[in-house]
């Protein structure tokens, strides 16, 4: 067939030459150099046996010569990736303490460029909580792919560790919200309407992600994080561009990365939502003095919201929340049929879709004989047939339809969610920050007179409140 | 939550939703964590290639993350024939038998080439050359006896969870072996 070697042809020794394993390059003018060279050589091989790799037999050296040993340079020892789980685990527990009982933004300073220096530039970003759903989805999909017990760990942790305490490993133990976190220099406000549209792009983020782990078509999560090559400092130049200008638009957003597109954050985020503990900018009380208002980098800060109007004079609202409420499984329908064109239209992301896209691109431009162009060649070099790939292609492509249906439709109902909550009263008595926005970089107490009173620098005349009694548990 | 700051939370329809909703998350952590329990490795994983499958593309020297290729030629010499024209060394029709660089299949004169006894010459790789673009080893592949072939070196490799170099091999030879082996070397039989 169209494998018909180089040396079937012209060698008088075909069977002295493997014939499964000649790439196209033989015909591009390199290969006429090694046509000349084979000839010259083509003598021995006709001496040699038919068994390709022994062609010279090996020497018995007279000298005594003693064969050197293929080196095999070790990976980094098994105890090293308990150190990182170990790590982790005391760096959550050190930035949830931070955060909610030692109310200290210098720590959390601290914390950040311990993390940053272990977790990003000396760990090079791998291992890393972003990516580990999608080695959890993969093991969840594909029985062949064993899951490492780090990488479990590293999606395990931190979630568990937010639904009690909040979004401690944003806060001082995630590399790629420090490195953000550091260089912000001066936030601008991003307006509420951009902020909540854009925010829901990590879920779609997160949903593609997981869709394209799951049928083991590559972790896009990874491929495209832009701060793991700054780690390495090295990388393709467009990851390092990308890299760079979201560090250089950090300087003046902070942590677009986090709030925008990641998606380990947006798991985060729902689950600091139920969170046992959360993050108070007061130590004890609100006076509702304001002053809080703008402290947040990261817009989280809620204003209080006064007690809803009577009923009567919500009509609108629950018109609109009614509305929605019928929509939503219309949204759900069109968010999985989106979710599965979109996957489809992925679908040549997955390596064995790919190749037979390729495969039948190359047939159906069938016009000079085969072996004369690269492409032709993907499935000789695969080492597969046409009858093996395009089924498995057919239902990897199958798959991730299916899937996209699936994660779409929960898209779509996310989505329906968070429109009908917006036409939900949310009573606040205080000045809070939102459970899932917030990040817990303890940047805000110091704007609160009444933590500056706690912790006995004069607050700028203020003239009730009462010092708290200290040695509160962490506010509920 | 409360109006009243002096008297202690009392808790709130709020708080038992956020107490449910925070059990049932835990819940389907825990159910996460028991499915995939059975299929998880207290081993780690790296990547490798394996050479009988390596088809010597040279996409391994260009998209490896680092700015040198973590993938390095590598040498069995048990299997090697200490050839004196060896086609893994020499560019086909070489002017000279010698060690000019005009000679050399490899880009960076990264083969060192000694001589052992006659007829015998042995070949070694300086690492710190090679770019692991695998024209050494498509020369002794072809017409010599493939001892010289490429593998992921752990010293180097940074261990992507996402190999750069496996999603564009055509190939298919990269895959993920446990850490204990992490070569897949070639045998003599
Ligand atoms: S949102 Fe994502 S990138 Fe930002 S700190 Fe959290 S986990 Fe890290
Ligand atoms: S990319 Fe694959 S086929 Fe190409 S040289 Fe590397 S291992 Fe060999
Ligand atoms: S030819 Fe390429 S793979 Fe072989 S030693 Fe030189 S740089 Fe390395
Ligand atoms: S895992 Fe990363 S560093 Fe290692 S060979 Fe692949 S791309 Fe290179």
């Amino acid at each position: 067939m169209s494998r018909a070697s180089f040396s079937q042809r012209r060698n008088p020794a075909p069977t002295a030459i493997p014939t499964n394993r000649w790439p196209a390059s033989l015909w591009n003018q390199n290969g006429l150099r090694w046509l000349v060279f084979a000839v010259v050589i083509g003598g021995f091989l006709i001496l040699q046996s038919a068994w390709a790799e022994q062609r010279f037999p090996p020497p018995d050296f007279q000298s005594g010569h003693v064969l050197p040993t293929t080196t095999t340079p070790s990976a980094r020892a098994l105890v090293w990736q308990y150190v990182d789980v170990a790590v982790l685990m005391i760096a959550l527990a050190l930035a949830s303490w931070f955060a909610l009982k030692l109310r200290s933004r210098k720590a959390m300073i601290g914390l950040s460029l311990f993390s940053l220096a272990y977790f990003g530039f000396y760990r090079e970003g791998c291992i890393c909580a972003i990516g580990a759903p999608q080695n959890v989805a993969l093991a969840l999909f594909d029985s062949t792919y064993t899951l490492p017990a780090t990488a479990l760990a590293f999606f395990l942790l931190p979630l568990v560790t937010a639904l009690f305490y909040g979004r401690s490993f944003c806060a001082g133990v995630c590399p790629h919200g420090a490195i953000q976190d550091l260089v912000l220099i001066k936030p601008v406000t991003v307006p509420r309407w951009l902020e909540q549209a854009l925010g829901i792009v990590p879920y779609a983020f997160l949903g593609l992600g997981l869709l394209f782990a799951a049928t083991g078509s590559g972790f896009l999560i990874c491929r495209w994080d832009p701060f793991v090559p700054i780690f390495r400092l090295s990388g393709h130049l467009t990851i390092l561009l990308t890299g760079a200008a979201f560090l250089v638009t950090a300087l003046f957003v902070g942590r677009p990365y986090c709030r925008f597109l990641c998606p380990y954050g947006a798991l985060l985020k729902l689950a600091s939502q139920v969170s046992r503990w959360r993050v108070r900018i007061t130590p004890d009380h609100c006076t509702q003095c304001k002053l809080c208002e703008k402290a947040c980098p990261f817009g989280a800060i809620r204003a209080p919201a006064p007690p809803p109007p009577p009923a009567t004079e919500l009509r609108a609202e629950r018109n609109r929340f009614l509305i929605l409420l019928v929509l939503l499984p219309g949204l759900i329908l069109l968010g999985g049929w989106a979710g599965s064109k979109f996957a489809m239209a992925a679908a040549g992301i997955n390596p064995e879709v790919n190749l037979a896209e390729r495969h039948l691109a190359a047939q159906a431009a069938e016009s000079l004989p085969p072996l004369s162009k690269p492409d032709q060649q993907a499935l000789a070099r695969a080492q597969r047939t046409e009858s093996e790939l395009l089924p498995a292609a057919l239902a990897v492509r199958r798959r991730l339809g299916f899937g996209g249906w699936i994660l779409g439709g929960l898209f779509g109902g996310f989505l329906g969610a968070r429109l009908m909550g917006f036409s939900l009263w949310v009573r606040r008595t205080d000045w809070e920050p939102d459970a899932g926005d917030c990040v817990a970089c303890a940047r805000c107490f110091r704007s609160c007179p009444q933590e500056l009173l706690r912790l006995g620098l004069t607050p700028p005349e203020l003239p009730h409140a009462s010092p708290a009694p200290s040695g509160e548990p962490p506010p509920g | 939550m409360k109006p009243e700051h002096n008297t202690p939370p009392a808790v709130t329809r709020r708080d038992f939703l956020r107490a449910g909703l925070r059990g049932a998350a835990i819940a389907g952590l825990g159910g996460v964590a028991g499915l995939v329990a059975g299929r998880s490795t207290a081993e780690h994983l790296v990547w490798q290639l394996d050479p009988q499958q390596c088809t010597r593309c040279g996409l391994c020297a260009t998209s490896c993350v680092l700015e040198q290729s973590a993938v390095k030629c590598v040498h069995t010499y048990a299997m090697c024939g200490y050839c004196e024209l060896c086609t893994g060394y020499f560019e086909p029709d070489p002017i000279d038998l010698n060690t000019g660089a005009e000679n050399q299949v490899c880009p960076t004169g990264a083969i060192i080439r000694k001589f052992v006894e006659d007829p015998y010459y042995e070949y070694t790789i300086d690492e710190t050359l090679c770019i692991g673009c695998a024209k050494c080893v498509d020369g002794c592949q072809r017409f010599g006896n493939g001892s010289l072939y490429l593998q992921v070196r752990h010293d180097r490799c940074v261990n992507c969870n996402d190999c750069a170099i496996a999603r564009v091999c055509p190939a298919d030879a990269f895959r993920r072996v446990p850490a204990s082996q992490p070569y897949l070397l070639k045998q003599t039989h």
